[in-house]
This record gives C-alpha cells, sequence and structure tokens, in this order.
C-alpha cells in the first residue's frame, strides 16, 4: 500500500509541474524554485510532515521535500540554539544530498565525455 | 518583419507539446521514480536505518544512480519523454549537476566542473536557503512572543 501512496502522491506532484510547463511560460527552474520554495512554506504550516507520514517516499523525494528538509531542519536548530539556528540548520539536514550531488557530479565528470544532445 | 508580426508567425509554427500524453508520461514516470524511492527506503529501514535517515539514504542513492544515466546518456533522452516527471523528483536535481558538469570538463576542473556544478541547480538552494532562513526568523519570534 505503501508503494501505491508513494506513487500516485509523487506522480501528482510531477504532474502540476508539468502542467505548469505546458500551460505557462514558467521555464523547469522556475518551477523548481517553486516548488522548493513551496516545500519550505508547506512545511512551516505545518501541513507537509503528516503528508510525508501519508506519502513516504511521494512527498520526500520529489523537491518539495528538499524544501521540507530545509525547514524542518532550520525548525529544530531554533529550538535547540535559538536565533543562530535559522543559519545552521537547514543545510545541515540538507548535507547528505546536497554533498552528494557534488561528489558524485564531480565523479561522473571525470569518468564521462559529454555526447551529441540531439541524437 | 516588425516584432508583432514576428511574434504571431513564432506563435504560428511553435511546436506545440501534446498536453495530455507529457502530462500521462510526467504521472507515470514521476510516480514510478517515488515508488522506487519507497523500494529502497524499505529496504534501507530493514537493514536498520531509522526513518530519517533511511530517506537521506535514498536521496543519496537516487542521486548517484541519476547521475550515472546521465553520465551514459539514459537520463536526458528519457527526460524529453517523461518531462516534468523526471525534473521534479531528487534525480532531476541530481541530472541538473551532473550534466553541466560533465559539459564544463573540457574547460578545466576550476573554471569548469567546479563552477558550473552549480549552473543550474544553484538557484534551487540559493532560494531554498533564503525562504528557510526567513522561516527560521519568524519561527524565532514566534517562540519569543510564545514565551
Amino acid at each position: 500500500m505503501n508503494y501505491l501512496y508513494a506513487f500516485l502522491t509523487g506522480g501528482a506532484i510531477c504532474l502540476l509541474a508539468q502542467i505548469l510547463v505546458d500551460k505557462t511560460k514558467l521555464t523547469p527552474a522556475n518551477i523548481l524554485v517553486m516548488y522548493v520554495c513551496g516545500g519550505v512554506a508547506l512545511s512551516a504550516c505545518g501541513l507537509y510532515a503528516p503528508f510525508a507520514e501519508f506519502a513516504g517516499a511521494g512527498a520526500t523525494v520529489p523537491l518539495t521535500g528538499f524544501g521540507h528538509t530545509l525547514a524542518s531542519g532550520v525548525k529544530e536548530a531554533v529550538e535547540k540554539q535559538g536565533l543562530f539556528g535559522c543559519l545552521t540548520g537547514g543545510l545541515t539536514a540538507s548535507a547528505a544530498g546536497i554533498s552528494a550531488a557534488v561528489i558524485f557530479a564531480a565523479l561522473w565528470a571525470l569518468l564521462f565525455r559529454s555526447r551529441d544532445k540531439n541524437i | 518583419m516588425d516584432k508583432n508580426a514576428y511574434s504571431k508567425l513564432a506563435a504560428e509554427r511553435e511546436k506545440r507539446s501534446p498536453s495530455l500524453k507529457d502530462c500521462t508520461f510526467a504521472f507515470l514516470s514521476g510516480g514510478a521514480v517515488c515508488a522506487l524511492g519507497q523500494l529502497l527506503k524499505e529496504l534501507f529501514s530493514a537493514l536498520g536505518a531509522e526513518t530519517g535517515t533511511a530517506f537521506s539514504l535514498v536521496s543519496v542513492t537516487l542521486v548517484f544512480a541519476a547521475g550515472l544515466c546521465t553520465g551514459l546518456g539514459f537520463y536526458d533522452k528519457a527526460a524529453r519523454v517523461c518531462g516534468a516527471g523526471l525534473f521534479v523528483p531528487i534525480t532531476g536535481f541530481s541530472n541538473a549537476v551532473t550534466s553541466p558538469a560533465i559539459e564544463a570538463r573540457c574547460e578545466g576542473a576550476v573554471t569548469g566542473v567546479g563552477s558550473e556544478i552549480f549552473k543550474i541547480a544553484g538557484p534551487v538552494i540559493v532560494y531554498g536557503n533564503i525562504a528557510s532562513v526567513l522561516y527560521g526568523v519568524i519561527y524565532y519570534i514566534y517562540l519569543c512572543a510564545a514565551g
């Protein structure tokens, strides 16, 4: 059942982005920024945590989940360290994803050459 | 040809993306990536990881796999068909980091790979960070006000 919920919710989040791509002039980069900020906002309102509880990877794998990670990290850090936590919480919580992206991208850049995109 | 006539002509010739097909592929592929994420999460949980750690490991694994597929050239081909289904999940973030890194390889390690790596993914981190710091400040004020 977990898989079905993850599939349906994750699919719906991507579907919404696709509708935005098709029907508006927003570029994918704009939509990704909106999604991350939207994830932060939904998490700040306390809506994203129960959604993630229900949807599992359907909520954490899309980029809105990245926003949720940032926001819940900040929330926890502010509770522990006060105002200073604003600066440390977000990136601490999302460090694994960002570091992995950088390390692996550098590795793949060493191993692969760019290829013709228009094949 | 003046500007108005040109934009009219451009609008007529513009390749309209067939919306229903795009949306179906986006839904199915995005859902599939998330279901795969759920499978990995159950796997890491079964191996003894806590829920939070398990989801972080899912992100790391998907980032690794999507980067590899980008390097092998599969990801961009699939993304052309699947659209948002492959750029909204964390795999799309990985693709957005890996793709310019590979492209910039010939421009050197520092000014090439080093600076281009966040060319597309940078805005996401910048604005995500700004939004989360703003939220932190508001939350701090709320905590102070609530005593």
